[in-house]
This record gives C-alpha cells, structure tokens and sequence, in this order.
C-alpha cells in the first residue's frame, strides 16, 4: 500500500483506483454468476416434471400376507397388508437395536397397511421381498441385493449399507380400502 | 527436450507456404519425427499410442452412431436394436463403439502398470502421471454415461445406483442427486443430459490427452531402466524407429480388439442390457462394467460405520474416490531414489502384487455381496491403500537398490 502511495504520490488516488477495480471485478463476477446460476438450475427438475399427479391405490384386493407395487413420481412404492404376527414383531422391536431409530407405530396411519418408496436408502435399488417367492432378508421384511442391505417387516434398515429406513411417502386414506399417495 | 534441430527445409510449396505463418509443420516435424526417444524402450511403451488410436476410432464410431440415436426413454432401446438390425452396419458401428470403449480402457490399464512398474510418475514427470488420472477419471465418466444410452436394465440401474453415490454427502447429497437427474429418479431428463456430456467428454479427453502428450515432450519419455537420456547416444529418433515398433504393437491390439467386435462381440457386456429399462424390478445381481469392478469392489467394501462419524455409504464414497486421489498421489508416497523396479529387488514384487490385489478387487466386485467375498473386498481394499500409504513410502527407504547403468548405452551393450 506504502508503495503504491508513493508511487501514486497520494493516498487518495490509491484507494480510488483499488476500489475501481474491486468494483469492476465484483460486477464481473454478479454478470458470470448470473449467467451461470441460470445454466445450473436449467439441469433441475422442470415445472412438468414438479408438477406430478398423486396416485390412488386400491387396497380392496390386496389378502393379508400380500404385497403390491405401484408406480408413483418414477418410482416404486410398496405396500404391504401386514398379518398380525409381522405387525408385533415390528412393534416389539427394542429402538435401541436399530441403526435408524423409529417406532413402527410412527411409520404406519393403520398398522395393518405398511406404506413404503420401494427404494432401498443405499444407493437406489429396488429391494426385493414384494413377492411370496422372494428372499426377504434376515428381518423378513426387504432385502435389497445390490449391496446386501436388510429391511424389517416396519421397512426399517436392520444391516446392511444402507444409512436409512425406507422412506415413507405422503399419503392419506381416502376410504379405508383406497389410499392416495402424494 | 533436445529438438535443437533446425527446421527442416519442405520441398512442396504449399507446405512451406503454411509452415512459415503457422509453423505446424515444423512443430510435427519436430514432435513426431526427429523426436529422440531412449533407444531402449519395450514393447509396454506402445500402449498410449495404441490408446490414442482407439480413442479415435471410438469417437468416429460415436458420431455415426450419434446420427442414429434418440436420447428418449421411450426411443433409445427400441432405437439402438433398430441400429442393430436395420442400420447399415449399424451392428459394426456398434460393437466397434462398445468394445472399443473396453479396448481403450485395456490399453490406457496397461499403459499405467507400464508406468507403476518402471517408475514414469516420478520427478520431473509428475504432471504427466496426474493429468494421466485426470484422463482415467474423465474416461470412466464418458464410458459410464455412454452405457446409459441404450437404456437396458443393467443402463438403467448402473446410472442409479452411481447417481446415488452422491446422496451420501451430507445435507447438499440429496438435492445434488435430483439436480443430477433433473426430477426425482432416473428418467428422461437424465438420459438427455447423459447423451449431451457423453458427446462432449471426449472432446475434453482429447485436449487433456494434449497436455499429457505436451508435458510429455518436455521431459522426454523414460524408458526400462529409469536411467535418464545422458547424450544422443542414448537416443533414435521416432520415425522411422518406434514408429515402425510402434505400428506393429498396434496391428497386434488392432488383432484383439477385430477378435471381441466380430467373434466375441458381447463378451465384456452383460445380457441384462439387452432387457428394457425398467423402473420397478433392479435385477437380481447388478454389476457394472468390467473395468470399474475393482473401484466398485472398495465402494462395497465398507458396510460398517466408521469411528461414529462417518456413515457407511459415506464411507464407500469417500474410499472409492481417495483410491484414485492416492493413485494421483503415487509421486510424493514413493520415496526411492530409483525409478525402474529392474533395479527395485523389492519394491517390483511389491508392484506385481499390486496388480493382483487389483485383480482380486475387480473379481470380488463382480460377485454378489455375499460373505467370502465380502471379506475378501475388504483385505483386498484394505492392501490397496497400505500399497499407497505403507509399502511404498517403506520399501523405498529400506530396499537397497541394484546398481544403475552408467547410461542407457551402456545397459544395452552389456546385455547384448
Ligand atoms: C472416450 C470416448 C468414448 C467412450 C469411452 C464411449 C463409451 C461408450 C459406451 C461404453 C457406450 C455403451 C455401448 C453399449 O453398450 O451399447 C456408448 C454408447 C454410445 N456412445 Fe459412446 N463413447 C465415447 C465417445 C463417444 C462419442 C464421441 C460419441 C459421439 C456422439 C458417442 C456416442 C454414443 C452413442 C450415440 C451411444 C449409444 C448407442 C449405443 O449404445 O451403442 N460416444 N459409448
Ligand atoms: S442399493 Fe440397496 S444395498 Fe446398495
């Protein structure tokens, strides 16, 4: 700075010059990053893609012991008519033994029906266990092969890579054998 | 280097025109003519030229494919058998496209043990090692988000599953992953985008191929024995000499590579990808392709928490990626003095078992998760880093190394 003031042969000049060009790089920057923003938030999900519709389920077919699965926003949403015997041992579960803590009962709206995105929380895949004939992990709920992830009969992460329980999705009863998701 | 050549006088006149307002002629001549290179250099140094042609011949394979293609999920699978079966070599341009990809990678893996085993990342030619990875990364890129295209299963499920690495990072993973896609799992927006990179990449491999190369001629080629150029004796020039070792290097892998695109065509792929994309069902044993399995081996090695703090997925990510960091690290870790392993009684064995615990690593990823295997991608990746982070540093302390040549000169008369 003493330098340049010497150079300059005032401080004044110095400190005008240094804010000329403070400001011109500033508004160089505000103009490429109001460029740039544009381009970076052109790659998020559009309007038509934000805009999905909800989707209706009909229970009414579903026996207990089954499993359906039905498309919603691109993906999977299983659910499951729990029998008696899956819904207690789900509830009986110590929290304490779970790598992502919740109680069943904060996971379901009616325990009988188990709303879940089929999408294990690892990496993405879908977990098998929605048919009769499928693997279903060591907690017989979920199993997900890509990395060996096990879900419980509440949906939740038991062993495995994966960090999360399977997400619930929003959803409301709209009759007691019809739900609405989304 | 020692390009202390003149220029050459041209003889055709239009040449001589360009080359004195833009001397590109000279600088050829130069680069690729009386360029002295070690007079002693082996087949393994043929692998980046073999590299640069196959690079070539899969973007000339892509651009006519390109002119094919639809990036739509409901036209890409439909439309890349339609170029199969209806296209007019629309079955070569493919396969030379898909196992050219596997060709690349070959070449540029071997080229890189070529380079582990005789020492070439080391002082004064780090750049060259670093803008090497720089090159790996930005291949594993374009050939991941190529494999998308078709829009198969395994297209479809690979694309995921690596998308979803990005979720692991803490509070901006998720919205960088629906960034990534562009809505809320794979779908079309993330196949359109895919094809635009997949174009663009490898226009960026290419200038970044140029620098490598640049920085290359800068410090001149290393050669077997590590021992550096000491006078033109040491030396040929590039042509006629390793051009025509070269060539034939090239025809030989130009051999491989005719064996997978016309007997073998699906060979190196996975039949899954000849099922649709579909969003509901991930097929039962996902792999991707056989040149990522040894870094998708260390992503699965790590199902367990870490110290509290990070997360298993987190882990796999953080470990998959610092395993190509220590890779680009691998100058500063080795502390030897001595470049070629010819002259590393010890260290070479320890680079020999390297490329096995690589190969242990690339076959356990392409196994299920199941245990045995899963134990097995654990030492493996676990040998990996000690390779880096221990051995290396430690036996280029400890070893005593064998005497070095005089000069390159000298290590050939004697052998012969
Ligand atoms: C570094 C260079 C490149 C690599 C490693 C590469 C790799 C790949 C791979 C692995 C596939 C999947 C093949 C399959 O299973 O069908 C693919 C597909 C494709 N690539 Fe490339 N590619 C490269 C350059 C290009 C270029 C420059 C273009 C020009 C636009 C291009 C256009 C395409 C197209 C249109 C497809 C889809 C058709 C198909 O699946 O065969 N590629 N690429
Ligand atoms: S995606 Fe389910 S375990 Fe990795």
């Amino acid at each position: 700075m003493d330098d340049n003031a010497n150079h300059d042969g005032n401080d004044d000049g110095v400190i005008r010059r240094d804010f000329l060009a403070y400001t011109a790089v500033g508004m160089g920057a505000i103009g490429v990053g109001s460029f740039l923003w544009p381009m970076v938030d052109s790659m998020n999900p559009a309007r038509d893609v934000l805009a999905l519709a909800s989707t209706e389920i009909d229970l009414s077919a579903v026996a207990e012991g089954q499993s359906i699965t039905v498309k919603w926003r691109g993906k999977p949403v299983f659910v499951r008519h729990r029998t008696a015997e899956e819904i207690a041992v789900a509830e009986s579960v110590d929290l304490g033994d779970l790598p992502d803590p919740e109680a069943d009962s904060t996971r379901v709206q009616n325990a009988q029906w188990l709303v879940l995105v089929g999408i294990c929380t690892h990496l993405g895949c879908v977990p098998i266990g929605q048919k009769d004939a499928d693997a279903k992990g060591d907690y017989d709920g979920w199993f997900c092969p890509c990395h060996g992830s096990h879900y419980d009969t509440s949906g939740r992460i038991r062993r495995g890579p994966a960090p999360r329980n399977l997400e619930v999705p929003p959803y409301q009863f709209v009759s007691d054998t019809l739900i609405k998701v989304g | 280097m020692i390009s202390a050549h003149s220029a050459p006088e041209f003889k055709n006149s239009v040449v001589r025109w360009i080359d004195r307002r833009l001397p590109i002629f000279t600088m050829l001549h130069g680069e690729y003519i009386v360029y002295p290179v070690p007079k002693n250099l082996n087949y393994f140094w043929s692998f980046g030229g073999m590299a640069m042609v196959v690079l070539v011949v899969v973007v000339l394979s892509g651009i006519m494919l390109a002119m094919q293609y639809a990036a739509n999920t409901d036209l890409a699978f439909d439309g890349v058998e339609r170029i199969m079966r209806d296209l007019n070599y629309g079955w070569l341009l493919r396969y030379v496209h898909m196992n050219g990809a596997s060709m690349f990678f070959i070449a540029v893996y071997i080229h890189i043990f070529r380079a582990l085993y005789y020492g070439s990342y080391k002082n004064p030619r780090e750049l060259i090692w670093i803008l090497g990875v720089v090159i790996l990364v930005l291949m594993m890129a374009t050939a991941f988000m190529g494999y998308v295209l078709p829009w198969g299963q395994m297209s479809y499920w690979g694309a995921t599953v690596i998308t979803n690495l990005f979720s692991a990072l803490p509070v901006i993973g998720e919205p960088i992953v629906t960034w990534l896609w562009g809505g809320f799992s794979v779908d079309n927006p993330t196949l359109n985008r895919f094809f635009a990179l997949h174009y663009l990449m490898p226009f960026v491999i290419f200038a970044v191929v140029l620098l490598h190369v640049a920085a290359m001629h800068q410090s001149g080629s290393n050669n077997p024995t590590g021992v550096e150029v000491k006078s033109q004796e040491d030396t040929i020039t590039f042509h006629p000499y390793m051009t025509a070792k070269d060539s034939f290097g090239l025809m030989v892998f130009l051999f491989v590579f005719a064996f997978f695109v016309f007997i073998a065509p699906n060979y190196m792929g996975h039949p899954d990808n000849y099922i649709p994309a579909n969003p509901l069902s991930t097929p039962a044993h996902i792999v991707p392709e056989w040149y990522f399995l040894p870094f998708y081996a260390i992503l699965r090695a790590v199902d367990f928490q870490f110290l509290w703090l990070v997360p298993a997925k987190l882990g796999g990510v953080l470990l998959m990626f610092s395993s190509l960091l220590v890779l680009a690290m691998l100058p500063w870790f080795d502390t030897s003095k001595v470049r070629s392993c010819r002259y590393r009684p010890i260290y070479r064995w320890f680079v020999l078992l390297f490329v096995v615990d690589v190969v242990i690593l690339g076959y356990v990823g392409g196994k299920p998760a199941e245990e045995a295997y899963i134990v097995i991608a654990k030492l493996a990746t676990l040998y990996y880093f000690t390779h880096f982070l221990m051995i290396t540093p430690l036996v280029g302390w400890i070893e005593q190394p064998r005497k070095l040549p005089n000069s390159i000169s000298e290590s050939v008369l004697k052998s012969v």
